[in-house]
């Protein structure tokens, strides 16, 4: 188990407050100035040799996003953006930095900004967690007040503003440049790319983009230096990771955790075990409704990490376990998932619009054992179909979780569904039926 | 795609009040100049709740020209996010995740619980029009599941008895406490903490 002082987040619980004097004595917002004083690149090859991962689900490295951003500013103005649309199923971290360690966010946005030479910083936050933004703008007018913020930043001798902007309910605008179109005021579309989000973001400025958890531990990093962060974890996956464990687990939580800590030891240990027992495991989603889910025998010695998950054709994505029992429909909770993505499909490519509402009804029919054989292939091929052919990352994250179903429990939806369509007492239902190979006159 | 229709009975009028109309020009500035078309989400969001937690068509069109831009912009933006109600909702607007993390640890009990005490049917008022329920996607507080959101506030850690005592107070007219009803510290493992322990004792 991790020791106590690596843990980043020591208010995760909220047993200290999240107030700014009690941030302070926590060791954020102490000598920023220092930080700052040590230059871009090195903040930016500290932060490429902590080999710091982005936390919001692809795992991109974020020494080399900010080293996107053009070197010197020109007509254009920087942006830095906050992705808070924490809205994966299973994921509620970022939740938790946003009310109790607002100050770990402000001190990395005014760090970040200073990075990559943005004067203006939006947080975007979902619309539903409303009222944890408002404790974040608490935390933003305390930091104005202290003179942390505003003109000379915290005796940085960097401007900083920081505004929040908040969604209405869109899970798309979590993808990057969904997102932007969000803040400018639009339907919450991605847009196509290239030309990326670093040289024409935001109101067509450069622009970089980090996920709440990623800009909060960037003060920690540097304060007590990318060794340190290197050191935990394994190579190219380093660090430590907030894990949401939910699901069929006696204590659901969110816990700071080394990365690469086995999956075990995260619902024995922290989660206090799988509800029923061990033995009534039946699959667990490691990383958020979008990655593959695995089933219980490779549970036993799987780490979370993002090349480990990647290598069992899964993913870290935001680290939102989600323990299934065997108490639970397999099939019924995939078709729930294959609702939550029909639902928030955005609707402009239409494999994504169409095919998610696909796979859900097909889905659906399979849970309740009214599907055919065939129907199993078919929807294979559906998921195919998406994949790969829609502008942002959505295709994929739609497909994947029916293509991880089919790949480790074909079998149990073989056993449900013997449905024959060519048979004659099915011919009232017509979609199902090859009606040609009927025999008209029967 | 969630398909959106605004209600049939529009009012004919709708201005922002002082208060809404104050917070407005406060958002609108929050952005670059020219560029306040950024500050629809946010006025219409201001416009929700000065309307009884709905959106009518007269309030797109004021936004419409309060910033400059065009009322189909506004409408679509209106239509898209599903946060906007489009039709009244009632005082008390209840929200139940049924996303498979809330599903899995019972959140049909919830619906349930929804269906006695408020309507038969989702995102229809109860009787006396003060409140109505729905169904939502994942709203990202899943290890404090199953939960439920009335209005801005969180409610979790539920079953079925205890909403059915949540929603008893909202009929009356009363604001439940917010957080978890089963006396749990916010996200920690329940009685089965093992770390950051010094903190705790602190």
């Amino acid at each position: 188990m991790l020791k106590d002082q690596d843990r980043i987040f020591q208010n995760l619980y909220n047993d200290l407050g999240p107030d700014l004097s009690s941030s302070q004595k926590r060791g954020d917002w102490v000598n920023t100035k220092q930080i700052t004083d040590k230059g871009r690149d090195w903040i930016i090859n500290e932060i490429k040799d902590s080999q710091l991962r982005g936390r919001g689900g692809a795992g991109f490295p974020t020494g080399l996003k900010w080293s996107f951003a053009p070197k010197e500013v020109g007509s254009r103005p920087h942006y830095l953006v906050i992705n808070g649309d924490e809205s994966e199923p299973g994921t509620c971290k970022d939740r938790d930095i946003l009310r109790f360690e607002p100050h770990k966010l402000i001190e990395g946005c005014l760090i970040a900004s200073y990075a990559i030479q943005a004067h203006v910083c939006y947080i975007y936050i979902r619309g539903e967690y409303f009222v944890d933004g408002q404790k974040l703008q608490a935390a933003i007018d305390e930091a104005y007040e202290k003179k942390l913020l505003g003109k000379n930043a915290a005796g940085t001798g960097w401007d900083l503003d920081i505004y929040i902007h908040y969604g209405a309910g869109a899970y798309i605008c979590g993808e990057e440049t969904a997102l932007l179109e969000s803040i400018e005021g639009k339907k919450g579309q991605p847009r196509l790319k290239p030309p990326f989000p670093a040289l024409i973001g935001l109101y067509g400025c450069p622009t970089i983009i980090n996920n709440v958890e990623t800009i909060a531990v960037v003060p920690t990093i540097l304060r007590r230096g990318g060794k340190w962060f290197a050191s935990l974890g394994r190579e190219k996956n380093t660090g430590t990771k907030i894990f949401c464990i939910s699901g069929n687990v006696n204590n659901p939580c969110n816990v700071e955790e080394e990365m690469n800590i086995p999956l075990k030891e995260l619902i024995e240990v922290h989660a206090g075990g799988v509800i029923g027992g061990w033995d009534n495991l039946q699959a667990v989603i490691p990383g958020g409704s979008s990655m593959p889910l695995i089933p219980k025998d490779k549970c036993e010695t799987l780490t979370m990490d993002f090349d480990s998950l990647m290598a069992e054709k899964s993913g870290l994505g935001t680290a939102g376990v989600v323990v299934i029992n065997k108490d639970q429909d397999i099939i019924k909770c995939m078709a729930r998932i294959a609702r939550f993505y029909k639902h928030e499909s955005c609707g402009q490519c239409t494999p994504c619009r169409e095919g998610s509402g696909w796979m859900w009804r097909m889905l659906e029919r399979m849970a309740k054992g009214e599907a055919s054989k065939d129907e199993i292939d078919m929807l294979g091929d559906v998921t195919k179909q998406i994949e790969g052919h829609t502008i942002c990352a959505f295709g994929e994250g739609s497909s994947w979780p029916v293509q991880g179903l089919l790949r480790h429990f074909k079998d149990e939806i073989k056993k449900r569904n013997k449905f024959d369509p060519i048979v004659r007492e099915n011919k009232n239902i017509p979609y199902l039926v090859d009606q040609h190979l009927l025999d008209k006159n029967a | 795609m969630s398909l959106r229709r605004p209600a049939k009975n529009q009012p004919e009028n709708f201005e922002f009040n002082a208060s809404s109309l104050e917070a407005a020009k406060s958002i609108v500035a929050k952005y670059p100049e020219g560029k306040q078309q950024s500050a629809v989400m946010a006025l219409l969001y201001l416009a929700q709740k000065q309307n009884d937690n709905w959106i009518p068509l007269a309030a797109m069109k004021h936004i419409a020209k309060f910033l400059d831009m065009p009322y189909i912009k506004v409408y679509e933006v209106a239509t898209f996010y599903s946060m906007y109600n489009l039709s009244p909702v009632g005082k008390y607007f209840v929200q139940v995740c049924t996303t498979t993390p809330c599903m899995i640890r019972g959140a049909n009990k919830l619906v349930e619980a929804c269906k006695e005490k408020i309507s038969e049917h989702e995102s229809v008022l109860s009787n006396d029009k003060s409140c109505s329920w729905m169904e939502v996607e994942c709203l990202g507080a899943c290890v404090n599941a199953p939960m439920m959101q009335i209005n801005d506030d969180y409610y979790e850690d539920l079953d079925k008895e205890k909403t059915l005592k949540i929603l008893d107070k909202i009929l009356n007219g009363e604001k439940p406490t917010p957080g978890s009803y089963r006396g749990r510290v916010n996200n920690e493992p329940e009685n089965n903490r093992k770390t950051l322990m010094d903190q705790k004792n602190a």
